[in-house]
C-alpha cells in the first residue's frame, strides 16, 4: 500500500509539472451555458472563440450542466474551480444557489462574471446585460419609423396587461415619440402572449384602423402571430410587422415580407463581449466598480451602473440579408 | 430466540453466500467495486494534474454527499423489496418548508429541525399508503413524487427563498477540520451506523428477510408491515437531512432543488450493489458506490467533459458492474 501511494505521488507530481508547463501562458477563460445543447449558448460560445482569436494568449473553455439546474451548473464550476481556470463567465440558472460556490471562486482569485441571466450582486464581479430597457424602447420604435419616412399610424400588440417587461418598454419607447414626428401610436392591445388571442387583436387592429402602417409586438409570441394575421389578411406591404422576435421563429415572416425586420440580442456578441471582459478583468487592466468602463473589443465598451452591471449594445435588427444565418441558431 | 434463529436461515439461503469466506470476500461485490475505484483514482490522478489535490478533492465530496445520506436509507429500503422514488420531491418540500421557518423569523435549529421533521412526515405518509392501503411503493412514491414538489411549486412559484442566516450555512459550506466537510462528516457516521444496524442488528435481518421472502417473514414473526414503515420513515428523515445540507450548500430554495436526484440515489444503491428485486447488499458496497460516482464526475468534470457524456458513462459504468458477475457465471456454468 505503501508503495502505491508513492508511485502515485511521483505520478501526480510528473504530470502537475508537465501541465502546469503547459498551460502556464495562455489565459483560461471558462463561459458556463445554462446548459449545452441550446443554439443561443453554442451561438455565445462561437463569440468567445471569436474573442479568444482575436486577444491570442486565451484558451475557452465551454462548458455547462446536461440540464438547466442550478445543482449541475454548481457541479461544472467546481470543477472549473479545481482546474484553477482564470476566469469564470456564467449565464446563470439560479441567482441566489450559485452565489456560494461563485464566492468561493472569487475567494480563491478566479474572476467571475455573469452574463445573459444574471447572479446576485454578490455573487459577482459584474454583469453582462444583452441590452438595457431604454436601449429597447427606442429599437422597437425606430424599427417601425424607417419603414415609414411620411409618418403613419402604428399600433402596439402586447403580451398581458402585467408583464414587467413589455410594460417598461413601452414606457420607454414613449419617452423617445418625440424623435419621430409623424409617427403616431394609434392603439395597445394585449395578446396575453398567447398565439391564438394575439392572432384575433391584430386581426381587429386592421379592422379598426383601415390605414395602419405597422404592428409592433414586443414579445416573441405577439410578432409571430401578428405576421401570421397580416398574411391571412392579404396585407403583406400595407402593415409591417415588426418588434422582439427570434430568427428562427421569425424566418417565414421575413420571407413572406410581412416583417421587413426585428430584433433581439445577438448571442454571438454576447458570448464575444463577455470573454472580452473576462479577459480585461483577469488581466487587471480593467476593475469591476460602479462607473467603470470596460473595455470588450469590436463591441465599444460597457459602462457599469451602480449595481455593477451593464448594458451590451442595441438589440441586433435582423432582416432578409442576415435571418438565414441566425434562424438555425436560435 | 426462535425469532433471531429463523431470521439467520433466511440469510444463509442467499446462494452467493454458500463459498466459503476468504474465496467470497475476493469475489465480493464490494472488492470489484473497490478495484473500480482504486482503478478511477489512479486514472483521474493521470488525466489531470488537479486530481490529486487535498482541497479540490474535497470540494468533489459536494457532489455526491446529499445523495449518498439518501442512498445509505435507501439501500435498506430496496433491500426489503420497497422503493422510494420521492426522495427529491421530499427535498423540495422540506427545503420550501424550511424556508417559510426561516421568513417567518427563526434561528437555525428551528429551521433544521423543519427540514427533518418535513422528512419524517413525508415519509410517514408515503409509509401509510404502502404499509396500511397495501399499494405498491413505486406507484405510490411516482404519486408524492409530483405532489411533493407540486406543493413547493404552489408556494414558491417562480420566486425563491433567500437570505439564512450565516450560521446555516455551516451544514453545507462548512469544515470540522482541515478539508474535512461537515457534509462528508456527517455521512461517514450515518454510514458506520447504518452498516451496523444493517449488518449486526435483529433489524437488519428483519430487512434481509423480508426481502427474500416477505411472507416467510411474517409467519416466522417478523412485523413485515413496521419494519417496512420505519424504513419508509428513515428515507423521509435522510431526505430531509439531504434537504439541510443541500438548501445550506445553496443558500437558497427554489421549487426546482434537487429534481432528478430520485434517479441518481437509486443508480448509487443499484451500483453498491444491492439487488433492485431485494433480499441482498450491503452497506460498504453503498459507500464505495457513492464514492465511484463521485470520483468519476469530478474526474471528467476536471476534463471538461459535457455532462452527458458523464451520464453515458455512469450507466456504462452500472451496467458493465451489473453484467460483469452474470457473464462469469454463466461462462463457469458452461
Amino acid at each position: 500500500m505503501k508503495k502505491l501511494t508513492k508511485l502515485l505521488t511521483t505520478a501526480a507530481i510528473a504530470t502537475g509539472l508537465f501541465a502546469g508547463a503547459a498551460s502556464a501562458e495562455d489565459m483560461r477563460i471558462a463561459v458556463v451555458a445554462k446548459a449545452l445543447g441550446i443554439g443561443f449558448f453554442e451561438a455565445a460560445a462561437k463569440g468567445a472563440e471569436e474573442a479568444a482569436a482575436e486577444l491570442g494568449d486565451v484558451e475557452i473553455i465551454y462548458t455547462g450542466p446536461t440540464d438547466t439546474t442550478a445543482e449541475g451548473q454548481i457541479e461544472v464550476i467546481n470543477s472549473l474551480i479545481a482546474q484553477k481556470v482564470d476566469a469564470i463567465a456564467v449565464s446563470s440558472n439560479d441567482t441566489d444557489a450559485l452565489v456560494p460556490t461563485l464566492k468561493k471562486a472569487m475567494q480563491r482569485g478566479i474572476t467571475v462574471i455573469s452574463w445573459d441571466s444574471g447572479v446576485a450582486e454578490e455573487g459577482r464581479q459584474m454583469h453582462l446585460n444583452p441590452s438595457s430597457n431604454p436601449l429597447i424602447g427606442n429599437m422597437i420604435i425606430k424599427l417601425a419609423a424607417d419603414e415609414l419616412p411620411e409618418g403613419g399610424q402604428v399600433a402596439i400588440l402586447s403580451a398581458t396587461t402585467t408583464s414587467t417587461n413589455q410594460n417598461i418598454w413601452i414606457e420607454e419607447m414613449n419617452k423617445v415619440m418625440g424623435n419621430y414626428p409623424g409617427v403616431e401610436v394609434v392603439a395597445t392591445v394585449y395578446g396575453d402572449d398567447l398565439a391564438d388571442k394575439s392572432y384575433r387583436e391584430a386581426t381587429g387592429l386592421m379592422q379598426s384602423y383601415p390605414d395602419l402602417d405597422a404592428i409592433i409586438a414586443p414579445t416573441s409570441v405577439g410578432i409571430v402571430a401578428a405576421a401570421q394575421a397580416v398574411v391571412d389578411a392579404g396585407k403583406v406591404g400595407e402593415v409591417n410587422v415588426t418588434g422582439l422576435g427570434l430568427p428562427s421563429e421569425m424566418a417565414g415572416a421575413i420571407e413572406s415580407g410581412a416583417s421587413k425586420s426585428f430584433a433581439i440580442w445577438n448571442p454571438i456578441d454576447l458570448g464575444y463581449s463577455a470573454t472580452m471582459i473576462a479577459y480585461h478583468l483577469a488581466k487587471g487592466d480593467a476593475v469591476a466598480e460602479p462607473g467603470a468602463s470596460i473595455p470588450m473589443g469590436r463591441m465599444g465598451e460597457v459602462t457599469l451602473d451602480e449595481t455593477n452591471s451593464g448594458a451590451m449594445a442595441d438589440p441586433f435588427v435582423y432582416d432578409a440579408s442576415n435571418i438565414a444565418d441566425f434562424k438555425d441558431i436560435f | 430466540m426462535n425469532l433471531a434463529e429463523t431470521q439467520q436461515t433466511t440469510a444463509r439461503q442467499i446462494p452467493d453466500r454458500l463459498t466459503t469466506p476468504l474465496v467470497r470476500t475476493l469475489k465480493s461485490w464490494e472488492s470489484l467495486l473497490l478495484l473500480v475505484a482504486i482503478g478511477i483514482f489512479i486514472l483521474n490522478s493521470f488525466a489531470s494534474p488537479y486530481f490529486l489535490n487535498a482541497w479540490n478533492l474535497s470540494d468533489a465530496t459536494f457532489n455526491f454527499t446529499e445523495k449518498a445520506m439518501i442512498a445509505l436509507a435507501m439501500a435498506l429500503l430496496i433491500i426489503a423489496g420497497e422503493i422510494d422514488l420521492s426522495v427529491a420531491s421530499i427535498i423540495a418540500l422540506a427545503s420550501t418548508a424550511m424556508g417559510l421557518v426561516m421568513q417567518a423569523g427563526f434561528g437555525t435549529p428551528a429551521i433544521v429541525a423543519t427540514g427533518l421533521v418535513t422528512g419524517l412526515l413525508c415519509g410517514a405518509f408515503n409509509g401509510v399508503l404502502v404499509t396500511r392501503l397495501g399499494l405498491p411503493s413505486i406507484v405510490v412514491t411516482i404519486g408524492t413524487m409530483s405532489l411533493f414538489r407540486g406543493i413547493s411549486y404552489i408556494v414558491l412559484g417562480d420566486g425563491a427563498f433567500r437570505g439564512y442566516p450565516s450560521e446555516f450555512a455551516w451544514f453545507g459550506q462548512g469544515y470540522v477540520f482541515w478539508v474535512i466537510t461537515v457534509e462528508l462528516t456527517i455521512f461517514a457516521i450515518l454510514a458506520v451506523i447504518y452498516g451496523i444496524v444493517l449488518h449486526k442488528t435483529n433489524f437488519g435481518r428483519a430487512v434481509y428477510a423480508i426481502g427474500n421472502n416477505a411472507t416467510a417473514a411474517n409467519f416466522s414473526g417478523i412485523r413485515v408491515e413496521r419494519v417496512k414503515f420505519i424504513l419508509f420513515l428513515l428515507t423521509g428523515l435522510m431526505s430531509g437531512l439531504a434537504a439541510v445540507c443541500l438548501t445550506s450548500r445553496l443558500g437558497s430554495t427554489r421549487p426546482s432543488i434537487a429534481s432528478g436526484m430520485e434517479l441518481e440515489v437509486v443508480t448509487m444503491v443499484v451500483l453498491g450493489g444491492v439487488s433492485i428485486l431485494g433480499g441482498s447488499g450491503s452497506i460498504p458496497g453503498v459507500v464505495i458506490a457513492a464514492f465511484v460516482m463521485g470520483l468519476v464526475t469530478f474526474g471528467l468534470g476536471l476534463l471538461n467533459v459535457p455532462g452527458i457524456v458523464m451520464s453515458i458513462v455512469i450507466g456504462a459504468l452500472l451496467i458493465g458492474v451489473i453484467a460483469l458477475p452474470r457473464i462469469y457465471q454463466n461462462l463457469r456454468r458452461k
